[in-house]
């Protein structure tokens, strides 16, 4: 029984480690008033990029910040297309999906010379029972909390997403934190893909990320666009993915489709009001358009 | 009479300009996706006509191509008529999942019909699922005002879930990753049936059947009052409202409506190409393609035929450009970048900003503005 608990203990870890980075950079983004459905996109290129350095470099830590710079850029193409075009927000985190997913593919073949995965590359070995991504997601959940609620531009960030025109009036310069924003939510998001790939296997393969940035935009939201409630809501999905993996090798008779779809559903319960309300930033999606003088 | 002839000028110069802007972004996507097949050492001369004969190179090529847009018209349609209402239907995924797994239970359980009412039963049995599943997205959002693209997301997710474990349980081919196949009365009818010259393509009856569908919601957005009370809704919730439209209704009115358009999209490709549905990893895309053909056709129905065809020759000659080396990701590639043009509204903003800046010139030179 000890051991079951041990196994499902880190696998939820394992699991939700990934979905911790993306989550808080959706909540950034989201905080600001900017949609990001580009989070699945990011994930991909980050764990795209992460192995392409680590293979040309050698180095896992240099991987990482292939990711962090590719997660950027694909971050401001999402704040500049919403902010600077009022470009729908939906549509353009839809088209990084797309481009995210083709790019990817389009690099492995013509660099790896075939479809499918990479090669092994130097990657993240373990520090202890985890990774030090996980030490990290943790570390930045706290970090995410503080920077939120206890410091003024995390007090401008909220004033930004709830109500740009007052922030803008008192001074803040809402373009410049919704930039700000986007721009953490995709190398967070870039982050959490280098997690999956140099943080726990050593390769890239297509398809890997597989629908967990749009895991991690419901946990934003069953954990009301909150930094810790949104990682308590990756843990509780990693939970779902463990007991999936732990009742297959115990042979309970659990449909595994029902644990897949369960944090969806809670999602959506969360959204409708029948677990405890969550309301999204009032400024959430919406355009910022400044006033003439 | 003088006015009226301008009248006709100034509405031909703004449906040019309307084709004019995304025609400019397909056209600059494609030199973006020619760099970078030069850029790896490519003939983008050899990919494009790869990729255009491979789509276009013969009538099997092109039924085959027009397959594909048979659905793309289809869920492109969804997401252009939830758009008129101002509703994000992204979720056109999982309704075209829901769409498939419901006219493989109808096509297969059902024995002994008539072709005919076999296959409308199907095709219905597809559309009403889809109808439901993007139905309970509007209803969501009419009740309790949760958002649309949230809950569809969601649902696209459940759906795929609810798929595969109905594929693995009760609609499961034993031992195998799919579901039984439909009955031989419950699938469309193909061209090759009847046409030698379509003998080695999958063209089916689905085609007519979609560009029929098109023209109906046109129809209906246009020239019907419901059709009116949905693009009120979309144009502006608060001053309908006030002349007395029921907002809620046409928000699940018109979800629904988007939602059996994508079920309708799983049916045909399910009782036309599959006869099948498999056990799947994740998510199609056709729903995601959808928004991409109804953003560059303008969410007008009309517009998403043109678009549809052109994603579908996109997706069709991509796999040829692989024969000649190229990776066939370029399409995608292609696809993503006019999204990003089109949602932005990139040429159209530039043109403006030019035009302003030019005024500010002028102005300038004249000394009007210091």
């Amino acid at each position: 029984m000890w051991n079951i608990i041990t196994i499902l203990f880190g696998s939820t870890i394992r699991s939700a480690t990934p979905l911790m980075f993306t989550a808080l950079g959706g909540t950034f983004s989201e905080r600001s008033g900017v949609v990001n459905i580009g989070l699945e996109g990011m994930m991909t290129i980050g764990a795209f990029s992460a192995v392409l350095v680590s293979y040309f470099t050698g180095s896992p830590f240099l991987g990482l910040l292939g990711a962090i710079v590719s997660g950027a850029f694909f971050g401001w193409l999402l704040a500049f297309l919403s902010i600077h075009f009022k470009a729908n927000q939906v549509v353009v985190g839809t088209a990084i999906n797309i481009l995210a997913a083709s790019l990817t593919t389009f690099l492995l073949v013509e660099i790896w010379g075939k479809p499918g995965q990479t090669d092994n590359v130097n990657y993240f070995t373990p520090w202890g029972p985890f990774n030090m991504f996980t030490y990290l997601a943790f570390i930045l959940v706290g970090v995410s909390y503080f920077v939120l609620y206890k410091t003024p531009f995390g007090l401008r960030i909220r004033a930004v997403g709830e109500h740009p025109r007052a922030a803008d009036t008192l001074g803040v310069n809402v373009y410049k934190v919704r930039y700000i924003c986007v721009i953490l939510s995709g190398i967070l998001g870039a982050i959490g893909g280098a997690a999956l790939s140099i943080g726990s296997i050593s390769l890239f393969k297509e398809g890997m990320i597989a629908g967990k940035g749009f895991i991690a935009l419901a946990a934003v939201i069953f954990g009301k666009w909150h930094p810790v409630g949104a990682a308590l809501a990756c843990l509780f999905f990693g939970l779902a993915d463990a007991i999936q993996t732990v009742s297959m090798s115990l042979g309970l008779d659990l449909p595994k489709e029902f644990l897949f779809a369960l944090p969806y559903i809670l999602t959506m319960m969360a959204v409708s009001g029948l677990v405890g309300k969550s309301v999204a930033p009032a400024a959430d999606g919406v355009p910022y358009e400044k006033g003439e003088k | 009479m003088e006015n009226r002839l301008d009248e006709i000028k100034n509405s031909a110069k703004n449906t040019l300009k309307e084709i004019l802007y995304p025609l400019t972004a397909i056209v600059v996507s494609f030199l973006a996706g020619a760099i970078l097949v030069y850029a790896f050492g490519n003939s983008p001369k050899v990919a494009y006509k790869a990729l255009f004969l491979g789509a276009l190179g013969d009538l099997n090529k092109f039924g085959e191509t027009l397959v594909t847009t048979t659905t793309l018209i289809l869920t492109g349609l969804s997401v252009a008529f939830a758009y008129k209402c101002g509703l994000f239907n992204i979720g056109a995924e999982g309704q075209f999942i829901m769409g498939s797994v419901a006219a493989v239970w109808i096509g297969w359980a059902l024995e002994g019909l008539p072709p005919s009412i076999h296959v409308l039963l199907t095709l219905i049995a597809g559309a009403l699922a889809g109808g439901i599943w993007a139905g309970f997205v509007g209803w969501l959002k009419a009740k309790v005002g949760s958002h649309e693209v949230i809950n569809s997301i969601m649902m696209n997710y459940i759906a795929l879930n609810l798929s595969n474990y109905l594929i693995m349980t009760v609609l499961n081919e034993p031992g195998k990753a799919f579901s039984f196949e439909i009955a031989p009365t419950a699938k469309l009818w193909r061209f090759s049936q009847s046409f030698e010259q379509f003998k080695y393509s999958r063209l089916h009856i689905g085609i007519i059947i979609a560009i029929f569908v098109a023209l109906a919601a046109y129809y209906l957005l246009n020239k019907t009052v419901t059709g009116y009370e949905i693009r009120s809704v979309g144009f502006n919730p608060d001053a309908s409202e006030y002349g007395g439209i029921n907002v809620k209704r046409n928000i699940v009115l018109a979800m629904l409506i988007s939602g059996l358009f994508s079920g309708l999209a799983g049916a045909i490709h399910t009782a036309g190409v599959q006869y099948r549905v498999n056990n799947l990893f994740g998510l199609t895309g056709y729903g995601f393609d959808g928004i991409s053909v109804a953003l560059v056709g303008n969410n007008n129905p009309i517009g998403v035929i043109l678009s549809a065809l052109l994603f579908g020759v996109l997706q069709k000659g991509g796999p040829m450009m692989q024969i000649e080396g190229i990776p066939k990701e370029v399409v995608g590639i292609i696809q993503g970048i006019i999204l990003l043009f089109v949602a932005s509204n990139f040429v159209r903003v530039m043109v403006q900003r030019y035009k302003e800046n030019k005024e500010i010139r002028a102005q300038l030179k004249k000394g009007e503005v210091k």
